[in-house]
């Protein structure tokens, strides 16, 4: 279908197409089956320019947006989310320093961050604090000219192989809602260490690790903004990575699909191509349909959201559940098609089906996306005086 | 410091067909790409220009949609592109497309190094190169696998041959033509592609490069394709089946039979 994509949106397309189908597609079994880090592809996307598509030029990126960014992840994702979910956390990283940080962090970190010559990653979670963030127990206090971070962070994707961290901290407890900060720490930080890596599921290339603080003491101008604000921080971050996940789940989705398709085509049973049989044909109807509108969901959000709407969550959160459903259905599906085959190692779509569960989960589950769209919705009914009876 | 990288576009191999009735390739509705042994070829040069601030220039022979290789090159780092193209270089065999090649390199003027991948996957003559080196008289080495260094006058190249490995040392300006273990090509860059994708390619015919229109094409070829013929199959095949011992026995009858001489 015609995106009306630009001339530079079709080539960063055809380019990270190039490297999922030449240089990804070849090892990420391999990969998964490993738990390797993907540090080579990381190279590659690096050295095409693909780290900072949606960082303005003056701080070394290539000046696009959030639809830039989307279409590389696609394109990476169609080959491999363990893959793709290490590039687009670098992003996650970086927004906060990119949204709210000072011009001289921005010199500072976005540079690097945009060439690829460092990894960054975004620490939020806690082991007591998932869904409900306000929970956190890090906290910083400053002394001096430096706070000192005290806490663990879990699940930290990109932990330890990162260098550049946004981390979220209490730095006032009794201002509640107002009490956290987010901060840049550094790998090699005095105090900064990481737990083991976690044995996953899926998007098993990805490494996900705990952050632990232990008076970690970073110099005070690597507050990101000012104090206070940190929660705001990890919200406005959210309205801008979420499109970036929606669009691991149409890569996904269409991975899974691309494979269905080829596999009914050659597969015969009772002496005809399994495809002719009408239950595969409306399974893969229906992938496609899904598949297409989670991508036109994508293209179009992503679009407003460079405009910075004021429904920005609830896009955002549309954006993140439609397409982690999508990519669940449609993968489970092409296991389905593909019958035992599918359930074996030897083709791509069982890893698929297993990488799909994380997108219903992290950035936020489902569930809580959902409370997003219902809750803003009762916000923007709230605000219309007439009536529709 | 000023590299020359000479790339041909071909037909993807994958895909080719053979013609049954003419014996030539179907090249209808197959992929063009850039011989892939002329992409190592780039990659020696990257790599040179990674480290030094060398500039690269890739030339190519070819139709005028040859031009989509040369920005294929230009999106992966090089500088500057230059189209050999003209109705008069149809039908230029080795000889000929060397012709053009040493022509252009001469105008180009002030060339350190030349690149030209060992050999093209739809002729798989590896004759284009060293005669492109006689041509400009200047030293090559063929089959070259590593760079070893490079100075202002010299390189130290290891080669591989069937034999084993040589160490060569070479003065410049020399012709390298370079084999797979240089290293995977690297992919394209953003920057880079969108700067091939406006990029001015000159485009030079024959007038262009001072040659005669008897120098170049089928009339300045010294080999011409009369016919071209898959070789029919001869003889009767027997397959010989048993114990080892029984297979010689077999065998050594049959080759008696056949009158083998010494039998
Ligand atoms: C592989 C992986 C990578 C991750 N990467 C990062 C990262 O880089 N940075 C980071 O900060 N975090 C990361 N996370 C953490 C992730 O964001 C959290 O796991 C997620 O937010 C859910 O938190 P939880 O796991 O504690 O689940 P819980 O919050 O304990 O939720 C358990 C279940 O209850 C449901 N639930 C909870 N509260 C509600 C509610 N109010 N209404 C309805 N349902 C509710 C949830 O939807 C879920 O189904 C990662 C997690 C994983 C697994």
């Amino acid at each position: 279908m015609d995106y009306f994509l630009t001339e530079e949106q079709k080539m960063i397309q055809e380019l990270s197409a190039q490297i999922a189908k030449e240089k990804i597609r070849p090892v990420r079994a391999q990969l998964d089956e490993n738990e390797e880090f993907p540090w080579e592809i990381m190279r590659i996307l690096a050295q095409a320019d693909l780290f900072g598509l949606y960082i303005p030029e003056e701080y070394g990126g290539m000046g696009g947006g959030i639809l830039e960014n989307c279409l590389a992840i696609e394109q990476v994702a169609q080959a491999c989310i363990g893959i793709a979910t290490s590039f687009a956390a670098s992003g996650l990283g970086a927004y906060p320093i990119l949204l709210y940080g000072s011009e001289e962090l921005k010199h500072r970190y976005l540079p690097d961050i945009a060439s690829g010559k460092r990894l960054s990653a975004f620490g939020l979670t806690e082991s007591g604090a998932g869904s409900d963030v306000s929970s956190i127990q890090t906290t910083a206090v400053r002394d001096g000219d430096h706070y000192i971070l005290n806490g663990t962070k879990q699940w930290i994707t990109n932990g330890g192989e990162a260098e550049i961290y946004s981390v979220l901290a209490i730095t006032d407890r009794s201002k509640g809602p107002r009490g956290a900060s987010f901060f840049v720490v550094e790998k090699g930080d005095p105090g900064f260490s990481f737990g083991k890596k976690e044995k996953k599921l899926g998007i098993r290339a990805s490494a996900t690790r705990e952050l632990i603080f232990r008076d970690c003491r970073v110099p005070a101008d690597r507050l990101i903004g000012r104090e206070g604000i940190g929660f705001i921080i990890a919200m406005k971050t959210f309205d801008k990575s979420r499109p970036g996940i929606g669009s691991l789940g149409v890569g996904l989705s269409q991975g899974a699909l691309d494979i269905a398709v080829e596999y009914a085509r050659k597969r015969v049973q009772f002496g005809k191509p399994i495809i002719s049989f009408q239950a595969i044909q409306h399974k893969l109807a229906d992938m496609a349909i899904k598949t297409e509108a989670a991508r036109a969901l994508i293209y179009c959000s992503a679009r407003h959201m460079d405009t910075d709407p004021p429904d920005a969550s609830k896009v955002a959160a549309m954006c993140k559940v439609f397409t982690g459903d999508t990519a669940m259905q449609v993968t489970t599906e092409a296991v389905q098609v593909l019958g035992g085959y599918g359930y074996m190692q030897d083709y791509p779509v069982e890893k698929m089906m297993r990488d799909a569960k994380i997108l219903q989960i992290y950035e936020g589950t489902n569930e809580i996306q959902r409370n997003i769209i219902g809750q803003e919705l009762n916000k923007e009914y709230g605000r219309i005086k007439e009536s529709f009876f | 410091m000023h590299i020359v990288v000479c790339i041909k576009q071909v037909p993807d191999a994958k895909n080719v067909r053979i013609d049954p009735d003419t014996h030539t390739l179907v090249r209808q509705g197959v992929e063009s790409i850039v011989n892939p042994f002329d992409l190592f070829a780039v990659e020696a040069a990257l790599k040179i220009k990674d480290a030094s601030n060398a500039r690269i220039t890739v030339i190519t022979m070819g139709p005028p949609q040859a031009e989509e290789a040369l920005r294929d090159v230009l999106s992966r780092g090089v500088d500057d592109a230059v189209l050999l193209s003209d109705r008069a270089f149809a039908g230029s065999d080795t000889w000929a497309t060397s012709t053009v090649l040493a022509a252009a390199i001469r105008k180009l003027g002030n060339v350190d190094l030349i690149f030209c991948g060992k050999q093209a996957i739809d002729g798989d003559t590896a004759q284009v190169g060293p005669e492109t080196a006689t041509m400009l008289d200047i030293p090559y080495a063929t089959f070259v696998k590593k760079i070893e260094s490079l100075d202002e006058r010299h390189l130290k190249v290891t080669r591989q041959t069937d034999e084993g490995v040589e160490v060569w040392k070479v003065p410049m300006p020399a012709l390298i033509t370079v084999i797979k273990e240089m290293g995977e090509p690297r992919m394209p860059s953003l920057r880079h592609k969108m700067r091939a994708k406006k990029a001015e390619i000159s485009v030079w015919g024959a007038a262009d490069l001072g040659l005669d229109h008897e120098a170049v094409g089928l009339s300045g070829s010294y080999t011409q394709v009369v016919r071209v013929f898959s070789p029919s199959r001869r003889g009767n095949r027997v397959m010989i089946q048993g114990s080892v011992e029984e297979q010689v026995e077999e065998l050594y009858k049959l080759l008696k039979e056949a009158k083998v001489p010494g039998l």
